[in-house]
């Protein structure tokens, strides 16, 4: 029997405004523990939520980074259930008018291209933190109405690459909007999956099974090859796949089950009657288009047909938006873009590699390493002075005038790097001589002498077509 | 008019609402809420079929408040008020961890 599988992706993503979605409390991390709480975010009697713009604003940005039809008239639904962390017994979500609807997002896997469709994305308020002790738990309230936004793929996912694909493709673009740092590893993004086989042909899904902890996209990607083929080996068997969440283990690469699910859960939603509805504008909607940032996949397209660049560099180049902002911005004042590339990947990467910095954290601007590049360009510095040029740009230095204050001018006038030269092919008949009799090695050690003379200072390529020009007189 | 409200559903909504109903509380409540739900089954009486859902009663709409973050510096006061505190953190009962996502 051979099987298909069906791939539904729930992602979380934590949105990264200066406030709260429903009080004005801040959003941060790693702040003492309830220090960022007030009576509305403890849910206490009497008070009343109010709607942070800069998240339906958010929301609509996701919207449109996923091609998704934005609802005009969304209202807010409360979904009830008990837990700690969630004070008002309630969360605030929503369910009948999600925020937007019907968007895809382009993914490709062995240089295939396939639209994966995205159901619905909705905002919500997130729940405080729960940590578990011997005879106690623990709750922190600080995450307490953080502001997300869930978004629900269709089940049009068909293989753990393609989860893989999606989630890279889905993070990427949201990254760029710029509305969260979407970080698996900080808790930013969290995907939920839920995963069905059925042999082919079959109209039916399959029974879906809930996956747990999975902590990465590479673990979203182990956890679902493990399940499908255990899906596989459960019916081969003759058995039944049961409705369930299964946890995944990262140390065995196995899936484990967790708990069987019994009934569909109840939540028992109804409009939250606290805050009043909203009428999204078009104006609106076109005012947050014209602002939105340029999408990864458009600017590799950019850098690869109007720059020439390889689709390697256009990649590297575009997996953080800093780095591809900063790099159209050294475009923009000039820089040649194949230069500006391998500075950027080679150069300011090991910079901030060595340094464990961001790039907004250093004192690089585009400012200086462009004219650093345009320096190479017009021949003022050899590309073996730029890395010393380059050490004083991360100083905060800059290039034109660090060249002069360390003397670091190249030189590439004739006119006075050919006494030099004719004073070196002088003082060296034997390896003139030798050069005659056809040992081109005797060149490289003039153009020392000719280097040693000017200490480094001679443009290589100048003082080549005159070493050449003079010798064969 | 909608059927009567059963004892399984009764049941049900209190394991919801996290409340032990003992055997005699059970009849009791299904009794008081057959009535409750007798009241707005007079709600079916009206023809809606021309009328919008109504999702907010207040008839103000767009109201929101600027994206900006302002910390009242109630921490203290709240965590004074909750039954057990450990280190700033509220202490409950140790948690099975139950929650649905």
């Amino acid at each position: 029997m051979n099987f298909e599988t069906t791939i539904g992706l729930e992602v979380h993503v934590e949105l990264k405004t200066n406030s709260k979605i429903f009080s004005p409390s801040p959003v941060q991390y790693g702040v003492d523990p309830n220090l960022n709480t007030n009576v509305i975010d403890w849910g206490y009697p009497g008070v009343l939520p109010s709607t942070n713009k800069g998240v339906v604003k958010s929301g609509i940005m996701a919207a449109l980074a996923l091609h998704a039809e934005v609802e005009k008239h969304p209202h807010f639904d409360r979904k009830n259930y008990f837990y700690p962390d969630n004070p008002k017994a309630y969360q605030i979500t929503q369910k009948d008018t999600p925020d937007a609807h019907d968007g895809w997002i382009e993914i490709e896997v062995d240089g295939k291209k396939k639209k994966i469709g995205i159901e619905e994305m909705h905002i919500e308020e997130d729940a405080g933190k729960n940590t578990h002790g011997n005879k106690f738990s623990y709750v922190d309230l600080n995450r307490q109405g953080t502001p997300l936004i869930e978004i629900v793929s269709k089940p049009d996912i068909a293989s753990p690459d393609e989860a893989y694909a999606y989630l890279e493709a889905l993070r990427e673009r949201i990254l760029f909007t710029g509305i969260s740092d979407v970080k698996m590893e900080e808790g930013s993004m969290r995907v939920d999956v839920n995963v069905s086989i059925r042999p082919y042909g079959q109209k039916e899904f399959g029974t879906k099974v809930e996956l747990k902890n999975l902590n990465s996209f590479n673990y979203v990607r182990k956890g679902l090859a493990y399940e499908e083929k255990r899906q596989q080996r459960v019916i081969m068997a003759g058995g039944e796949i049961q409705q369930e969440t299964r946890r995944f283990d990262e140390t065995t690469g196995k899936t484990v089950l967790m708990r069987v699910k019994e009934g569909a859960d109840d939540y028992r939603y109804f409009p939250e009657p606290d805050l009043p509805a909203l009428d999204i504008t078009d104006a609106w909607i076109n005012e947050i288009n014209d602002s939105m940032p340029e999408m990864p996949a458009s600017r590799r397209q950019r850098y690869v047909n109007d720059f020439g660049l390889k689709d390697y560099d256009a990649m590297v180049l575009t997996q953080t938006k800093e780095m591809a902002d900063f790099f159209d911005a050294v475009i923009k004042l000039g820089a040649d873009p194949k230069m500006a590339s391998n500075y950027l990947q080679v150069n300011v990467n090991a910079y901030l590699n060595d340094e464990q910095k961001d790039l907004s954290e250093t004192e690089i601007t585009p400012e200086n390493l462009a004219t650093m590049i345009k320096l190479i360009e017009d021949g003022t510095i050899s590309s073996k002075m730029a890395k010393k040029v380059f050490k004083g740009i991360t100083e905060g230095k800059e290039p034109k005038k660090f060249v002069e204050d360390n003397g670091m001018v190249q030189l590439s006038d004739p006119a006075q790097l050919q006494p030099i030269i004719d004073e070196v092919l002088s003082n060296n008949p034997q390896s003139v001589e030798d050069f005659h009799n056809g040992k081109d090695r005797a060149i490289g050690f003039l153009v020392g002498q000719i280097m040693k003379q000017t200490r480094g200072k001679a443009n290589p390529q100048v003082v080549n077509k005159l070493l050449m020009a003079s010798i064969n007189k | 008019m909608s059927e009567k409200i059963s004892k399984e559903t009764v049941s049900h909504v209190a394991s919801l609402a996290k409340l032990e109903l003992t055997d005699e509380q059970l009849p009791y409540f299904t009794d008081q809420l057959g009535s409750i739900m007798g009241i707005f089954d007079s709600l079916n009486d009206v023809d809606t079929s021309n009328v919008e859902p109504t999702f907010s009663v207040t008839d103000q709409i767009n109201v929101m408040r600027e994206d900006v973050a302002d910390n009242w510096g109630q921490r203290d006061a709240l965590l004074n008020n909750a039954p057990d505190v450990s280190d700033g953190l509220i202490r409950t009962p140790t948690i099975i961890d139950e929650s649905g996502d």
